[in-house]
Formats: structure tokens, sequence, C-alpha cells
């Protein structure tokens, strides 16, 4: 391990990710985005606590203590794409723009290049987490704070899951670094990442509950094992869908992110630069 | 030529080879670059240059052969950019990023402030341009910027890829003096490609000619430009017998106007060949080869019409 040429590395890394306007257009973005739901999931949770479960059909009704846990975690559940997307465009745009170039003449050793560039989503995904996490509890607090139950920001428990919404979305980021070094095509990269978190996921998780045999599969889907380190979401607290423990979410999370990054440096990290 | 006391260290290639698919971009190339040189690498368009300094600069893996610089290949350089300074074919910008922060950006890796980043933004004129986004930059402002980066590590090696390329007049004008400016006054070594021999003419000590993948000619410009053979204009009343005597010597001939242009001996040995064949001669003139045309003949194109 060469401490000033990873410090090198990090630096070069974090520059190049903050001397473009993306990262905090999509922050914006991210922050505004979760403000909203935290309102809409706030005010109609306290208006009806049973409106989110009622049309899923599980009938249940949440207590003051889900309210807060569902709308405080709503970044995990509902937002994770801005960080996902940010994290893979940290590499993608390296072979839109060719960056890459530069980018290896002045670092050759390409692991080192790419383990600076999921430190540095780690770093920039704990910003975003931060950002969603807080916009979410921004949007829904007035509402369990006056209509509902309370918010329950004394709770260790509920605290515990607004800490860990944060990681998660770090998590997340750091699996975009993942993604983009598996399909380095800017535009695939983006397509694949909106079909599989707004539509395939979604669809996975319900279809596999309804298949007896598969029922268990769906909480390791990347998905649902970001909302188990979370503690909790939308889909969970509704008794919809069951999630992992935290901790094993947090290994399933951590293996994607490995998974993917691991196969990245084996394939594009291996091919020549022309 | 002004000479300053040069460093650099020296490139050697030996049997590089690369195919692409079906294609065999470089075919066993062997070259030595020596320290302290401007060399112009020279070739055709698709000739394997930029496959070359891929190769050299740890890009792109050779299938066979080997690269090194000061014998060690690039990858297993500890600071690389402050070393080697490379500007490749079509530099590579994010159009969002200003001029100046994509050199802050590779400035940790070459262990340099933001003031040096400034400094080498001086250095090709971009001073004003320094904090606008390279996505409104010109091809010629693009290539500044590109050897602004090369720069930015001081390196003591400069690999250029056909830097002249996107440039008008007035840029290829300021490139030449820059290059001048770069080797004689600040000693730098520097390797430079183009398809066009003009281009680097004025810059270049040595030159390493390739086609097709393959070393064709290496040699100092001093000699290349002996190459370029004298051509020889004849005014005789009989061309009948000097087409004859110039198809015994080997010397290809041209009908130009009433005169006839000789190629490959020199006056004297023309005049000496018609007086031994009781030849009459009229007029007898030397007129100079042109580089452009050695060029050409040595990477197999044809030679431009006589003049
Ligand atoms: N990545 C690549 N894939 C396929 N063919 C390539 C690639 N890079 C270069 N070539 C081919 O290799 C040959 C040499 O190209 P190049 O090194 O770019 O030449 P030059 O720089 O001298 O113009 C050309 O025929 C080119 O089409
Ligand atoms: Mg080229």
């Amino acid at each position: 391990m060469n401490a000033g040429a990873w410090r090198a590395a990090l630096l070069a890394e974090w520059r190049k990710l903050v001397s473009t306007r993306m990262w905090w257009l999509l922050g914006i973005v991210l922050g505004a985005y979760m403000v909203f739901m935290g309102v809409v999931m706030g005010f109609s949770l306290t208006t009806d606590p049973s409106s989110m479960s009622g049309s899923l059909g599980s009938g249940a009704t949440l207590d003051g203590r889900q309210i807060a846990q569902t709308v405080y975690t709503l970044a995990v559940s509902v937002g994770y794409v801005f960080p996902l997307v940010i994290g893979a465009l940290s590499m993608t745009g390296e072979f839109r723009h060719q960056t890459i170039t530069p980018t290896l003449l002045a670092e050759p050793r390409r692991g080192r290049v790419l383990g600076a560039k999921l430190a540095v989503a780690g770093l920039l995904g704990t910003a975003y987490g931060v950002i969603g996490t807080a916009g979410a509890v921004l949007g829904g607090l007035p509402f369990l704070a006056t209509k509902g139950d309370g918010t329950y920001l004394g709770d260790t428990g509920v605290l515990g899951d607004v800490v860990f919404s944060v990681v998660a979305i770090a998590l997340w980021c750091v699996i975009g670094v993942g993604l983009g070094s598996l399909l380095t095509n800017q535009v695939a990269a983006v397509v694949v990442i909106l079909a599989f978190t707004q539509f395939v996921e979604p669809v996975l998780r319900i279809g596999l509950t309804a298949i007896d045999p598969l029922q268990g599969v769906q909480k390791f889907l990347p998905g649902a094992a970001a909302e188990a380190l979370a503690g909790s979401s939308l889909y969970s607290t509704s008794g919809m869908l069951s999630l992992l423990d935290r901790g094993w979410g947090a290994v399933v999370l951590l293996a994607y992110a490995a998974l993917f990054a691991l196969v990245g440096a084996l394939t594009t990290l291996r091919r020549d630069v022309s | 030529m002004p000479t300053t006391e040069r460093a650099g260290l020296p490139v050697e290639i030996r049997g590089l080879t690369k195919t692409f698919g079906t294609v065999r971009a470089v075919d066993g190339l062997d070259m030595v670059v020596r320290p302290g040189a401007v060399t112009g690498f020279l070739g055709p368009n698709g000739a394997g240059k930029t496959t070359t300094f891929r190769m050299l600069l740890g890009l792109v893996g050779p299938d066979g052969g080997s690269a090194l610089i000061g014998g060690r290949r690039y990858a297993d350089l500890a600071h690389p950019t402050t070393v080697v300074g490379a500007a490749l074919e079509s530099a590579s910008f994010h159009p969002g990023r200003t001029a100046r922060d994509h050199l802050r950006t590779y400035a940790p890796y070459a262990g340099v402030d933001d003031r040096r980043c400034d400094e080498v933004l001086a250095q090709v004129g971009l001073t004003e341009a320094a904090r606008r986004r390279v996505g409104g930059f010109s091809a010629g402002m693009r290539q500044r910027l590109a050897l602004a980066a090369a720069l930015l590590g001081d390196p003591q090696v400069l690999v250029l890829d056909e830097p002249a390329n996107g440039l008008d007049p007035e840029g290829i004008v300021w490139l030449r003096t820059f290059l001048r400016h770069l080797a004689h006054e600040r000693g730098r070594m520097i390797l430079v490609s183009s398809h066009v021999l003009g281009e680097v003419q004025a810059s270049v000590d040595d030159v390493v000619v390739i086609a097709h993948g393959r070393l064709v000619h290496e040699s100092s410009l001093d000699d290349l430009v002996a190459l370029a053979s004298p051509r020889v204009r004849v005014a005789s009343p009989d061309p009948a017998g000097f087409t004859a005597l110039a198809a015994d010597r080997g010397w290809p001939v041209e009908q130009d106007g009433d005169d006839l242009v000789l190629t490959g001996g020199s006056c004297a040995e023309v005049g000496a060949a018609a007086y031994r064949a009781g030849l009459e001669i009229h007029g007898l003139a030397e007129e100079g080869g042109s580089l452009e045309d050695v060029f050409l003949r040595l990477t197999g194109a044809a030679p431009g019409g006589a003049a």
C-alpha cells in the first residue's frame, strides 16, 4: 500500500466528481423530491394510517412510530436512484468523454483508480444520504408533529433508522460505481438503472412474493437489502413485504457492491483503452 | 539551431506488435528514440502511430514485443506524469469542466498544486480561458489544453500525438514555435507524431517513419534531407538519346515541356554520362528534391507530380 499514491487518487477523484455540475444538480433534485415525498407521505399517513396498506390490500394500520419510520426512510424506498446514477456516471463519464485516457495516463494502476472512485462515491453518497434523509424528515415532520402521534425523533430505534438510511444511500452510490464499471456505456447504464429501480425490482419483489417457493428470494434483491439496512420501508411497515434483518441487509448490499466492482475490474479495466 | 544541454530518457521499442481483429496495426516495430532529441514520428493515416503511442503509455496491451521508457514500462513508473507528459490524438475533456479544473483533476497525481496549473495555462496562452468550460473551446484551444496537461508534471519527455491536427495556420505556427521553445530553451525531449512531414520538419532533429505498422526509415532529419534525390533538368536536341541513357543508368526520366527531368543523378554525373555517350547538351540544371516526395516514397504512396 502506497499511502501517497492513494491520497493523490482520492483527491483527484473527488475533484473530478465535484468539478462538474451534475453532483449538485442531482443533489438538489434528490433533496427537493424527498421533501415532497415526506410531505405527501407524512400528510396521507397521518390523515389515514391505513391509506398505504389499505390501497395495497394488506389492511394493516400503521401506528405513529411506524409512520415515522416509513417517512424518515423514504430516501431508501424511493430516492436511491439518485446516488446510484451519480455513482455510475463517475465511471461511465470517463468513457463517454474519453477522459479515461488522461486518467490512466496519470494513474496506470487501474485498480487504484477504481478503488478511489468507490471510496469517493462512499463520501458523496453519505452527503446524498444526509440530503435525502433530511429532506424526507423535514417534509414529514410538520404532519407527524401536529396531526400524528409525534415525531419519534427521541426514539433510539427510529433515530437508528435515520442513521442507517444515510448509510444505505451511501452504499447505493458505491454500487453505482461498480455498475458503471460493468456497463461503461452511459446511456445503457442510465437506462438499466431507471428500468431496474423503477420497474423491474418493484415488480419482481411483489411477483416473487406471490410464488410460494421463491417467496424468500425478494429479500435478497438490492432494493430490499437496502431497506433492510435502513431498518424499515414503505413496503415492510405496511406488512406487504418482509425484509432481512439489518446486519444481513448490510451484508447483501455490500456483496452487490463488491460483486459489481470485481466484475468491472476483471472486464472493463483489463481492456485496451483506444 | 541553438542547442542547450538536453535531458530525457531513451525510448526503446522492440518487436512491438498489435492486431485489432484482422488489422495488424503495429507489426514488429523496432525503433530507438535517443534522449535529448526532438523526434518526428511520421507515417500516413492508419500507419499505427497512435497505437504505438498507446502501447508505449500502457493504455493498450501489446500482442508482442515491448516499449520501454528509460528501461521501464510506463505503468511501472511511480509518478508517470512527472517523467512523461503525453497529449494523445483527439484530446479528451469533460465538456462541463473548466480548463483549470481539468488540470486540477490530474494535478494530485503529478504532485503539483493549483499554482502550477495556472502556470502551464499561461505557458500555452489559456490564462483568459482558464475558468471557462471546455465544452465551448475551439479545436486549437483544446490542443493547447492537452499540451498544458502534458506539461503539468514538468516531465523531461513529451509524447505528442498529432498536436497540429485541427489547428489553423496561425495555430500551427504557434505550435512550431512552442515546440522549438520547449526543446531548445527548456531542454525537453519530444516525440511528436504527424502524418505531414512539413508540419514538424521545422522542429525535429530526428525522424522515424513508419508505414503499415513497420519501420521504414530512421535517421536524422539531415540524412532524410540528403535522401531527397536531386533532380536534373536537361535541355538537349536528342531527347531519345537521353531517355535511353537514363534507362541504362536506372534514372527515372520525365518529359517536362521541351526538357527532360532525370531523378537520381547529380549534374556532374548526368553531364559526365552524356559526354561519354556523345550526347549534345544545351542546358543542365539541378533542382532540389522535395522532402515530401521522399516521405511519400518511403511510405509507399505514389510520389507527387513533377514541379
Ligand atoms: N481500437 C481499434 N480497433 C480496431 N482497429 C483499430 C483500433 N485502433 C486502431 N485501429 C486500426 O489500426 C490501424 C492503425 O491505427 P492508428 O494507430 O490509429 O494509426 P495512425 O495513428 O498512424 O493514424 C488502422 O488501420 C486503424 O483502423
Ligand atoms: Mg493517429
